[in-house]
């Protein structure tokens, strides 16, 4: 099949400073993305995804494995041209003006035509900074810096996009014209593969996602193939119970949550009708009653819960 | 053209910064103070200036190279604009050469300020441009190409601290081994000797880029001289940068 990337076995093994143990930051990744899609990536803190995108762009080398873009091998520099990277957390000289920066980016991609020298003011309108063409960078906020990121990335109009968390540090308005961005993006052909913390904003824009923990693929795949499309579990919530049914229900090893006169529960399917029943008979007021199926955020939860002892490695205890 | 973007943008950075200013003022204002000291002098008028601005030049175009040299590449990884470059389709060693350039740059443009100052001072007492200190500065600028190298070198794997010190002893080794090898040569000791030599042929020989006395004291070059002298330099130079780029070609960029 096409692919744009393509890696196999890619590894990457880091030494700790002074100890020189060990870190699998990223271990054996197969991954191929076809032109087009938008590929999100998720994966708790350290998991290795911003790891993969420098793999990716050739400013860490692999300690194993291989990579092609474009069915060429990374070591060609050309191929870089059809490619914009929005690092995470990005960094810019605190001496130049926004305009100034985009210039620069803009000679880094050997682009010299008038209609280059355009495409800055443009950028700058379209992530939202028209106001701060000449403002010194060291002015910006956490915000202004990310959208400045994401017009970098953009000035060689590339064919692939690599954003490392795109929408962290933006307001809700800034995520929304973010993922609009994304999806026109989209419209207009080109690949996107994007590292995020923030779930729906994979649920809203992706085609496939991959979940990546402690340097290990877990899933890959389109959303509604990785989430099982059947009703789990059902959630209700009533109220006007007495405090011995509560009782009674919470014996019985219920999961309930208590929010003012209300009661939340959610029970697994099979279940629920006999609990209705009882609940009814017990004198409660139904307020919702509502299946459930299975979410990214449960699929993810349960993923990382699985890996047993995720939380001692991070030094969180339990 | 990528190279020049590279160089413009390291020469705006020292350009913009403030330390650049107050190094070349001060500078000027000790070429302005040597005047006075030659007014206090009998002897040749205007040879204590000479001394002075020479010196001056050399002295704060190495302050330069090694306070800016130190971070050309240490900075740009520590304060992580190098992903913004590298991730662009730029070859490793396009950067490490747009960041000398964008040095040697900073530097011209110091030491071009200063001649100009020690010139029209020099106008001012003797009515006439003092073009014999030309080849002086000519050499003045080598050498700094040379320690601007070795700051760059050294920042391309090291900490500004240590790269400073590294430097820093590399430029006065660098002008104290032909001394030392006159020394040794009296001595029996053959360890010493090949030790000492090894020495001369590793360090730079800044010493022999070193013609402020002559030229100050109208003594004759040999036929020659600035061209070999000029020719060892940048080989010299050469050398530093392709093991800079060799360094820097595998380090991962974290
Ligand atoms: N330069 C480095 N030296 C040593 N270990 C490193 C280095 N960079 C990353 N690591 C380790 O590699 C692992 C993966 O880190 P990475 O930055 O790729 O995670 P991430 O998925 O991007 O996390 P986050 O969501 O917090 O950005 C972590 O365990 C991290 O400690
Ligand atoms: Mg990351």
């Amino acid at each position: 099949m096409e692919h744009i990337i393509k890696t196999e076995n890619l590894s990457k093994v880091f030494r700790a400073p002074f100890t020189f143990k060990k870190i699998n930051a990223l271990t054996d990744l197969r991954l191929e993305i076809t032109p087009g899609e938008v590929f999100g990536f998720l994966g708790p803190n350290g998991a290795g995804k911003t790891t993969t995108f420098k793999l990716l762009l050739g400013l860490l080398k692999p300690s194993r494995g291989k990579i092609w873009l474009w069915r060429e091998e990374l070591k060609k520099i050309e191929l870089k041209s059809k490619i914009g990277f929005l690092p995470e957390n990005p960094y810019f000289y605190n001496y130049l003006k926004a305009k100034e920066y985009l210039h620069f980016c803009r000679h880094l991609f050997a682009l010299n035509s008038q209609e280059s020298k355009k495409r800055v003011d443009a950028l700058l309108d379209l992530v939202g900074l028209p106001e701060h063409k000449n403002r010194l960078i060291k002015t910006f906020s956490k915000g202004m810096l990310q959208r400045l990121g994401l017009a970098q990335a953009l000035i060689n109009d590339p064919e692939l996009l690599i954003l490392d968390e795109p929408m962290s540090g933006l307001d809700p308005l800034g995520r929304k014209e973010i993922r609009d961005l994304i999806l026109d993006l989209k419209n207009k052909g080109k690949t996107i593969i994007f590292s995020t913390h923030i779930l729906s904003d994979v649920e809203t824009v992706c085609d496939r996602v991959g979940i990546l923990i402690k340097g290990n693929l877990r899933d890959c795949g389109p959303l509604e193939h990785l989430l099982n499309p059947k009703i789990k579990s059902f959630e209700l919530c009533i109220k006007g119970l007495s405090i011995e049914t509560v009782h009674n229900l919470e014996e019985q090893g219920l999961n309930l949550i208590k929010r003012g006169n209300e009661i939340f529960i959610r029970v697994e399917e099979k279940e629920e009708k006999n609990l209705l029943y009882y609940l009814l008979e017990k004198g409660g007021e139904l307020v919702s009653f509502a299946p459930r199926k299975e979410t990214l955020e449960d699929l993810y939860v349960n993923e990382i819960k699985s890996i047993d002892n995720h939380h001692e490695n991070l030094g969180f205890g339990n | 053209m990528k190279i020049w973007a590279l160089a413009i943008n390291t020469f705006r950075e020292a350009i913009r910064d403030k330390v650049l200013y107050s190094l070349i003022f001060f500078a000027v204002l000790i070429i302005g103070l040597s005047v006075i000291l030659d007014n206090l002098t009998i002897g040749e008028p205007t040879k204590i200036i000479k001394d002075f601005g020479l010196a001056s030049i050399e002295i704060f175009g190495v302050l330069i190279a090694i306070f800016v040299g130190i971070g050309l590449v240490y900075k740009e990884m520590e304060r992580k604009t190098i992903y913004n470059i590298l991730s662009k389709p730029i070859h490793r060693y396009q950067f490490i050469i747009g960041k000398y350039l964008g040095l040697v740059l900073t530097l011209l443009v110091e030491v071009l300020t200063m001649s100009i100052a020690l010139f029209l001072i020099l106008y001012f007492y003797e009515g006439k441009i003092a073009f014999t200190l030309l080849p002086a500065i000519g050499m003045i600028f080598v050498a700094l190409m040379i320690i601007t190298a070795f700051a760059l070198l050294f920042s391309s794997f090291s900490t500004p601290i240590l790269s400073g010190l590294f430097t820093l002893s590399f430029f006065i080794i660098g002008h104290l081994t032909p001394d030392l090898l006159e020394l040794v040569k009296k001595a029996d000791s053959q360890t010493l000797r090949y030790v000492t030599e090894a020495l001369y042929y590793i360090f730079p020989n800044l010493e022999y880029l070193n013609i402020k006395g002559q030229v100050v004291h109208h003594l004759p070059l040999e036929k020659g001289y600035l061209f070999f002298a000029s020719l060892y330099g940048l080989l010299y130079i050469l050398i530093i940068l392709l093991l800079s780029m060799v360094i820097f070609q595998n380090r991962d960029i974290k």
